[in-house]
């Protein structure tokens, strides 16, 4: 074979793989994703279907039983109605009343249940003192 | 008034640069040596003007100076001296500067090197340069709110301090080393950008600045480290990476960095990738400044969320203009890009790092799919959906692991071409060592459970295996020619190949790490238990005893600890974690309750074996605490009421505050009382704590040969440092010329060792040498270049 075919023939085959595997990459990612919700758009949602809860831990809500803990968490600008959520696993260090948290899970009968290991609560940058916080 | 000096320095620092760039240019378009040596000595001085503004901040935040607005956002008096010369890299402007100021020094420091190098292209790399530099100078000037020499009228008394959290000794070096990695692939960038412009499209830019694009891979290789180390020992989440996007940020330019390092050796040594080279260093910058928007604008939910900001929109704008024009620029100059050279073969260096090569930028792809997904799906189904780090490990590790195959590959192979006969000689032992290695586990320990794993511990091993038997054969080869011991031999190799054996490291090192991940993320053991003092659980065959609590209480903060006695076989030891909950600085009143209403971060307490770590983090349950704390505070204000039955110390205190409520100056005393009273209470209740004896969730962890991960990426810095270190250089003569016979020098020693080491067969080894040495004579020849 000419060297010139036999390099077209290895970039069509590269370009193939690379292809099927962007399309795999794509494809996956859409049903892999879960949605991201703030607690507003969450209330009276079905079961179901795995959440990504994003908001804020309202302050004073946080009660800790055992292992597992609630709380509620309300939009990220602080309005509307909040949610209680239900959690076990891992809680980071920054968590507390006030800071923003992403969590998933599923919402059962008005509770967001959260999947365990799955809480994130964002770094704060700065000491934010518990009067700013509400 | 330092505040009002500062900002003319700054002003000034920016006002040199854009003096620098204009220079440059108009230098380059007249062929003016004169004008470019204005602009060389321009940077040079925006760079002492940039490191007058460093150090007025710095010193500001030493002084307390609470006039500076960054001083009192990000310090307190309280704040350990050591966090206030890091405090100002947790602002936006103090980061923002350090980009400014790091930019400038390692421009002026390039710029210095090839003062006498290069006449045609450094002239639009300083402007590039300092066009970067001018750009991030503005921002602090002109985006509003990010000035770091505003200042506070009237002066507060004291700063609101720096989180708890941020105080740990690798976040005081952790931002640094990310921004200066950032930053100094600007440097390659500029020359690249040059070399483009001029058409001087040699391997001449690139032996200028690979130590630069070595040097910012190495910083950005030690920043994600420390990061991965702060998470693991600070968080109380015991793990050290989450996909999350501002680690993913980091991730992806050290990538593309580390394509970019091996492919521009095939560029150097066969004048090919051209094209390939230039996109890279375009990518690997373009994502350097995507990194620093990504920490700073927000659009993306991150832990590291930095607060919505207001430089975002600038950055963004100069990314687009760097990838339109860099783009515009390659396809202008494609002509001039062409390869000189093919590839001979696929069993050559050059074609592994072709296939390294894409490995890495697919890997960089799946990451950056996956970390901008968010935006990506709004853009298509109206809803931010976001991927989890399950879907990232799917196919990020079988990508590690080809890649840890091809970092055993690579060096076992020669340049342009290697016989079959002589690939199978040396695929030989390391072949025949990982199989068994891997069967060895696969049969006795749980690997065979983890296909995954197996394979990584498969590749690695043939890594290692192939970098040993290198240097193993390097050295017998030295032994045979000039004698003396095996270990001399080693180091004379290593010292006299620094960029070969250098590179060697850094791969076994990379191995190494890898090897730990492995272990640590598919034979990790994680056990939350609740205990109370007495009780014990066992975890992973370790038998864990809460043996008693502890509290500690100081003006800062309530420590509530454990004391964990862990017993392993015939061996026994002690971990101490504790929970450390501050109070809030700079806020007036609020009682011992207080304690409980700020930050809270975790000191683990860790046992590192380089069989597995014992990892341990206690979580006290607070809500008995608040109460006391609670009941305290209301039979504190009792006291000071005062009234029938009221110890007498508290009366006396009572009427100091009456009394500071009519003349002002008795107030800090007052205050004093107050707080050691409060103190005081705070130890009655932290001995209350441990004398209750409650429960505390504890979280352990047993994770294997986590340990491995830092040595392995210590080793692979050392890699980097070798590499990095300068050769003797000769003096006088043309550098350029010198340089390019210094290369083709290094070429004919690289045939003549793999020769020596078996890699090359006796005829290749005659046909390459010849080819060689022709090319070298050209070189001495030719006034031609």
């Amino acid at each position: 074979m000419d060297p010139a075919r036999k390099r077209k023939i290895r970039l069509v085959v590269a370009l193939g793989v690379a292809v099927f595997l962007a399309a795999a990459l794509v494809y996956t990612s859409f049903s892999a994703s879960s949605e991201a919700k703030e607690p507003s758009q969450l209330i009276g949602a079905a079961p179901g279907t795995s959440y990504d809860l994003t908001g804020k831990v309202v302050v004073g809500s946080v009660r800790r039983d055992g292992d597992s803990m609630r709380f509620r968490v309300v939009d990220r600008d602080g309005h509307g109605q909040s949610l209680p959520v239900t959690y076990s696993g891992t809680v980071p260090d920054p968590f507390r009343g006030g800071r923003e948290i992403v969590l998933t899970g599923e919402v059962d009968h008005g509770v967001f249940v959260g999947e365990r290991d799955t809480l994130v609560t964002k770094c704060p940058s700065k000491y934010t003192t518990s009067s700013n916080d509400s | 008034m330092t505040a009002s000096f500062g900002s003319v320095a700054l002003a000034l620092a920016f006002a040199t640069m854009v003096g620098a760039a204009i220079a440059a240019l108009v230098g380059a378009r007249r062929g003016d040596e004169r004008w470019v040596l204005v602009s060389r000595r321009a940077v040079y001085g925006a760079c002492g003007l940039l490191t007058v503004c460093v150090v007025l901040i710095e010193s500001a935040f030493l002084r307390d100076d609470f006039s500076f607005h960054i001083v009192q956002q990000h310090s307190s008096i309280e704040t350990p001296t050591f966090y206030k010369l890091a405090a100002m890299w947790s602002s936006q402007e103090g980061s923002l500067l350090l980009w400014a100021w790091v930019l400038s020094i390692a421009s002026s420091l390039a710029l210095y090197a090839t003062r006498n190098r290069l006449r045609e292209i450094v002239p639009y790399a300083t402007a590039v340069m300092a066009g970067v530099a001018s750009f991030f100078t503005g921002l602090m000037l002109f985006a509003g709110g990010v000035n770091p020499f505003s200042t506070l009228s009237p002066v507060p008394a004291d700063g609101i301090g720096l989180n708890p959290l941020l105080q740990h000794p690798s976040m005081m070096v952790h931002p640094p080393m990310l921004y200066s990695g950032y930053v100094a692939f600007t440097i390659p960038f500029a020359f690249a950008i040059g070399a483009l412009v001029t058409r001087r499209l040699d391997a001449a830019w690139i032996r200028a600045t690979r130590r630069f694009a070595l040097i910012a891979w190495a910083f950005l290789g030690l920043g994600l480290l420390l990061g991965a180390r702060w998470s693991y020992t600070e968080l109380g989440w015991g793990g050290y990476w989450a996909w999350d996007p501002v680690e993913n940020a980091a991730l992806m330019p050290w990538l593309i960095g580390t394509a970019f390092l091996h492919s521009i050796m095939v560029q150097e040594k066969r004048g090919m990738l051209k094209v390939w080279n230039a996109c890279l260093i375009v990518a690997t910058f373009s994502l350097a400044l995507l990194g620093t928007f990504l920490v700073r604008s927000g659009v993306l939910q991150s832990i590291h969320a930095f607060g919505d900001s207001t430089v975002g929109p600038y950055i963004l704008g100069l990314i687009g203009v760097v990838v339109l024009g860099s783009t515009a620029l390659i396809v202008s100059r494609l002509d001039d890009l062409r390869s000189e050279k093919r590839i001979d073969s696929l069993a050559s260096r050059e074609a592994v790092f072709v296939i390294n090569n894409l490995l890495l930028v697919a890997l960089c792809a799946t990451i950056f799919w996956g970390t901008f997904f968010p935006l990506i799906s709004e853009l298509f189904t109206g809803t931010k959906s976001s991927l989890a780090a399950p879907w990232f490990d799917r196919y990020t590790t079988p990508l590690a692991i080809l890649l840890v195959l091809f970092t055993g590959i690579g060096p076992l192979l020669a340049w342009r071409r290697v016989s079959w006969a002589a690939a199978r000689r040396v695929f030989v032992v390391p072949a025949v060592v990982a199989t068994a290695v891997a069967a060895v586990l696969a049969l006795l320990t749980d690997a065979g459970h983890e296909p995954w794993a197996l394979a990584l511990f498969f590749c690695a091993t043939f890594a290692l295996v192939g970098l040993a038997q290198e240097f193993w054969r390097g050295a017998s080869a030295r032994r045979t020619l000039s004698g003396g011991s095996m270990p001399a031999a080693l180091v004379a190799i290593v010292s006299r190949n620094r960029r070969r054996y250098g590179g060697y490291i850094v791969h076994a090192g990379v191995a190494v790490l890898l090897i730990g991940v492995a272990a640590s993320s598919s034979f990790q053991t994680k056990r939350d238990v609740v205990l109370r003092p007495g009780q014990s659980a066992v975890v992973d065959g370790r038998k864990v005893t809460y043996v008693r609590p502890t509290a500690h209480v100081d003006k800062l903060a309530f420590t509530a600890g454990a004391v964990l006695r862990v017993q392993h076989g015939g061996g026994e030891f002690t971990e101490r974690p504790t929970r450390r909950f501050y109070r809030p600085t700079g806020v007036q009143g609020g009682g011992v309750s207080n304690y409980f209403a700020g930050e809270s971060d975790s000191e683990i307490g860790l046992r590192a074996g380089a069989g597995s770590d014992f990892w341990s983090a206690a979580q006290p349950d607070i809500t008995g605490l608040q109460r006391h704390a609670r009941a305290a505070d209301l039979e504190l204000e009792r006291c000071l009421r005062g009234g029938p039955g009221v110890p007498p110390q508290c009366r006396v205190v009572g009427a100091m505050m009456r009394a500071a409520l009519v003349n002002p100056s008795l107030r800090p005393v007052a205050q004093a009382k107050i707080e050691a009273l409060q103190l005081a209470t705070a130890k009655r209740i932290a001995a209350g704590y441990v004398a209750e004896a409650s429960p505390v969730t504890f979280r352990v962890i047993v994770d294997p040969l986590v340990t491995w991960m830092w040595v392995g990426g210590l080793i692979a810095l050392a890699g980097a440092v070798i590499g990095l270190w300068p050769a003797r250089r000769a003096p006088g003569g043309d550098p350029e010329l010198e340089a390019l016979k210094e290369a083709k020098y290094r070429e004919i020693r690289d045939a003549e060792l793999d020769h020596a080491a078996g890699k090359l067969s006796d005829e290749d080894f005659a046909l390459l040498d010849a080819e060689l040495r022709g090319e070298a004579i050209e070189i001495l020849d030719g006034p031609s270049r």
